[in-house]
C-alpha cells in the first residue's frame, strides 16, 4: 500500500470516529454543528482545498469543487450528518476506487514486464551489465539460464532450450543453435548464449510489442469515443438542472427552498461520470492486455470492438491453414535428368521468398550458382520468368506457362491434387515438381471453434489449386471455396462478400502478411500470422497471431466478446443507477445516502468490474 | 520532437481528458495523448519550444490535478 493510500485510510477512519462521537453528544441548539464541522474538516480537508483552488482557477465543473457545495449545502440546510457522511463516502469510495485502479495497474505493468533491464555486454572476454539501450548492433552479448533475452541477435555460441511464452502465449521450449535467430523477450531455459546483436533495444522484438500494445488504447473503440462524448455533456447538464431545481421552484412557484435546494444536491453529488470513465477505458485496456498475454496482439480498441461482431471469416490457406512449408514429392522431368531440373527450378526460384520457392530451393539442397542467373522476373500468382545459362526459364502453373504458349505433352495428367509448378526452357515444356504442404495441427481445432463462435461463412481463399483446395477443406469442415485466386482476384472477392454481410456484421481475413497485404488492409480486420516477430505482418494487420496458431483467431474472438460484455454491464449499470437516483432525487424521494452510493459505490464497482477483462480466457 | 512522459499521481481518468484538451491548445502541440493505465503521456510538438511546452503543459496538469507530476 502506498503511503498516500495509508494516510488516506487513517483520515477516514478518524473522521468516522470523529462522526460518531459527534452523533452521541449531548449538544443541543447552535453548538450542535460544532463537533460535525470537526469531523468534516478532518475528513475533507484536501478537497476543500482543492475546489478553492478550482475555483480561483475557475473551474466550477470540477467533481472536488461540486462535492465541496454538495456538502457545505447540506449543512447549510441543516443536515450535519449527511454532510459529513457524504464527504466521508466519498473519500472512502475513491480511496476503494484508487486501490482498484491502482490493482489493474500493477497486473498490467507485471503483464508488460517482459523487457528486460539489463543486458550482458561481452567485449574482450569481459562482460560488463549494462542498459539494453547502450548496446549496438553488431555487439556480443550473453544471456544466461534463466535470463531473458534483452534483444534480437544470432545465436554465436552455445545452444539449448527458449522459452518463446512471453511472446507467442504458450510455453512450448524451442531448442536453438548456433546461426539461428533469437527474439528478445524469450527466456534461455539452459546454458550459456552467446548472441551478435541484430537489432537495437527500440527495433527488438520484445519493444516492438511492448509498444503496439501501449499504442493499442490510442486507436478508441467506437464505445470509447461516446463514453468521452457522453462526460463532455453530462456534468454540465447535471450541474444545469441542479441550479434550476434550486432556483425556479421556490422563485416563480413558492416552493419551500430547503426541500428543493436539498434535491439539486442530491444532483450535484450524482455529477460526475467518473464510473464510466474510468471503467470504460480500462475494460479494453485489459482485454488488449489479457490477449496480449496469449500471444494475440489487438492493435486498438477499435479493433477489439468490432473482432466481437464478427460474422464471415475468410481465410488464406497456404501458411494460415496448412504450414506453408512445402516438400517437394514428386519430380516429372521429360527432356532433362531430375537433377537438372531441379537446379533450373531452384536457380529460377532463388530470388523469390514465395513458401514454394523456398521449398524447391531446399529441396534442391546444394550451393546454387548465382552466376548463371542473368535475370528473374516474379509474376505474382503466376510464377517466375528467368533467364539461366542463356536459356529462358518458365517456373509456375499451367495458366503461366500456356500463356507463354508452351504445349503441354498430350499424356500431361498428373496427381491433380498437389501442389505443381511446371518448368519450360526456352518455351518447350521441361517436366513438373509436384509439392506438398501439411495441415496444421491445430486448423481443424480452429474451424471447430469459429463455427462455436456463431461465425456465419468460413470462406477459404487460395492461390492454389481448385483440388488441392478443396481437399484441405473438406478436411477441415470448410464450405466455402475460391481457389485459384490472384492476388488482384482476392481483393475483388474480398469486395464482392463485403457486400454480403450484415450491416453490423464484420469481416475477418486471415493470412500469412506476406503476400496478402491489401487483403489485410481491404477486410474490417485483418488478421496476420506473426510467425515470431516478421515485421511486414505486424506492419499490416490489425491482430497478429504471434504463434501462428489459427485456433486463436476464435480465442481473439472470444475475449472481445467478453470484454464488450463486460463494458456493456458497466454502461447500463452506471447509468441505470445515476438515472434512476436521478430520477428519486428529482421527485424528492431520494436523499443524500442513495446519491453517493450511485457515485462512487457504482464507480468501485465498475472498476471491479472492469478488472475482470484482464483475466479472460 | 515526440517525448513520453512518465505521470506519477494520475488519479482521475476524467481529468486526463481535461489535460489532454487543455495541453493540445498549447501553441506549438502538434500531438498529445495521456494513457491513463500506463499514467503515460506522449507529447510531439515543435522542437524549438519543446521544453517551454513541457513547463507549459506542467503547469496546465497540476491546475487540473494538484497532486499529478510529471517525472
Amino acid at each position: 500500500m502506498s503511503p498516500s493510500i495509508k494516510k488516506r485510510a487513517l483520515r477516514c477512519a478518524l473522521g468516522a470516529a470523529l462522526l460518531v462521537l459527534a452523533l452521541i453528544l449531548p449538544l443541543a441548539g447552535p453548538w450542535r454543528i460544532l463537533p460535525y464541522f470537526v469531523a468534516y474538516q478532518v475528513v475533507g480537508s484536501d478537497i476543500i482545498a482543492k475546489a478553492f483552488g478550482n475555483l480561483k482557477n475557475r473551474r466550477f465543473l470540477d467533481e472536488y469543487f461540486l462535492m465541496t457545495v454538495a456538502t457545505l449545502g447540506a449543512f447549510y440546510i441543516g443536515e450535519y450528518l449527511e454532510g459529513v457522511a457524504v464527504m466521508l463516502f466519498y473519500q472512502i469510495g475513491t480511496l476503494f476506487q484508487d486501490m482498484a485502479v491502482n490493482r489493474s495497474r500493477a497486473s498490467i505493468a507485471e503483464l508488460m514486464d517482459i523487457a528486460p533491464d539489463t543486458a550482458n555486454l561481452l567485449v574482450d572476454n569481459q562482460v560488463t551489465v549494462v542498459d539494453p539501450d547502450e548496446v549496438a548492433v553488431g555487439d556480443t552479448i550473453v544471456v544466461k539460464a534463466g535470463e531473458r533475452i534483452p534483444l534480437d541477435g544470432i545465436l554465436m555460441d552455445g545452444s539449448g532450450t527458449v522459452d518463446t511464452s512471453a511472446l507467442t502465449g504458450e510455453s512450448v521450449p524451442r531448442y536453438v543453435q548456433p546461426g539461428d535467430q533469437v527474439l528478445s523477450g524469450c527466456v534461455n531455459l539452459a546454458g550459456i548464449l552467446t548472441l551478435r546483436v541484430t537489432e537495437t533495444f527500440e527495433d527488438s522484438t520484445v519493444s516492438k510489442i511492448l509498444e503496439l500494445v501501449e499504442e493499442a488504447s490510442e486507436r478508441k473503440a467506437k464505445t470509447e469515443n461516446f463514453i468521452t462524448r457522453f462526460a463532455r455533456y453530462y456534468t454540465p447538464a447535471v450541474v444545469g438542472l441542479a441550479l434550476l431545481m434550486a432556483i425556479i421552484p421556490p422563485v416563480f412557484f413558492a416552493q419551500p427552498f430547503h426541500d428543493w435546494l436539498k434535491r439539486s444536491l442530491i444532483f450535484l453529488v450524482i455529477s460526475c461520470p467518473c464510473a464510466l470513465v474510468i471503467s470504460v477505458p480500462l475494460s479494453f485496456f485489459g482485454g488488449i492486455g489479457g490477449a496480449s498475454k496469449k500471444g494475440i496482439l489487438i492493435k486498438g480498441g477499435n479493433y477489439l470492438e468490432a473482432l466481437a461482431q464478427s460474422e464471415i471469416v475468410l481465410m488464406d490457406k497456404t501458411g494460415t491453414l496448412t504450414k506453408g512449408h512445402f516438400k517437394v514429392k514428386d519430380i516429372f522431368a521429360r527432356t532433362l535428368s531430375q537433377e537438372a531440373l531441379l537446379e533450373y527450378a531452384a536457380l529460377a526460384e532463388s530470388q523469390s521468398n514465395h513458401p514454394i520457392s523456398l521449398s524447391i530451393v531446399e529441396a534442391y539442397g546444394k550451393p546454387l550458382n548465382k552466376e548463371l542467373l542473368a535475370s528473374a522476373t516474379e509474376i505474382s500468382g503466376h510464377g517466375v520468368h528467368a533467364v539461366v545459362d542463356g536459356k529462358q526459364v518458365l517456373a509456375g502453373n499451367q495458366v503461366f506457362l500456356e500463356k507463354h504458349f508452351v504445349q503441354f505433352p498430350e499424356d500431361f495428367p498428373f496427381p491433380r491434387a498437389s501442389t505443381e509448378v511446371h518448368i519450360a526452357i526456352d518455351e518447350q515444356y521441361a517436366g513438373t515438381i509436384t509439392l506438398e504442404d501439411e495441415i496444421k495441427t491445430e486448423a481443424a481445432e480452429a474451424i471447430a471453434s469459429l463455427k462455436e463462435q456463431g461465425i456465419r461463412r468460413l470462406i477459404l481463399l487460395t492461390g492454389d489449386k481448385k483440388e488441392v483446395a478443396e481437399t484441405v477443406a473438406a478436411t477441415l469442415g470448410i464450405d466455402e471455396v475460391y481457389s485459384e485466386l490472384l492476388p488482384g482476384d482476392k481483393v475483388a472477392m474480398v469486395d464482392k462478400i463485403f457486400k454480403e454481410k450484415s450491416d453490423k456484421g464484420k469481416l475477418l481475413f486471415a493470412g500469412d502478411g506476406i503476400n496478402d497485404a491489401p487483403v489485410l488492409t481491404r477486410a474490417d480486420i485483418g488478421i496476420a500470422m506473426g510467425s515470431l516477430g516478421s515485421d511486414a505482418a505486424i506492419e499490416a494487420a490489425d491482430v497478429v497471431l504471434m504463434d501462428d496458431n489459427p485456433a486463436k483467431i476464435a480465442t481473439a474472438i472470444s475475449i472481445s466478446k467478453k470484454t464488450m460484455a463486460i463494458v456493456k454491464q458497466n454502461i447500463i449499470f452506471a447509468l441505470g443507477v445515476k438515472f434512476f437516483v436521478l430520477a428519486l432525487g428529482a421527485l424528492g424521494m431520494a436523499n443524500m445516502w442513495e446519491a453517493i452510493f450511485s457515485d462512487v459505490g457504482v464507480s468501485v464497482l465498475a472498476v471491479l468490474n472492469a478488472a475482470r477483462a484482464l483475466r479472460l480466457k | 520532437m515526440k517525448k513520453k512522459f512518465k505521470m506519477k499521481n494520475l488519479g482521475c481518468a476524467h481529468c486526463a481528458e481535461k489535460m489532454v484538451d487543455v495541453i493540445q491548445k498549447i501553441e506549438g502541440v502538434q500531438d498529445v495523448s495521456i494513457n491513463f493505465v500506463l499514467q503515460k503521456m506522449t507529447l510531439t510538438a515543435d522542437d524549438n519550444r519543446f521544453d517551454q511546452i513541457v513547463e507549459e503543459a506542467k503547469k496546465a496538469i497540476s491546475k487540473i490535478e494538484p497532486d499529478c507530476t510529471l517525472a
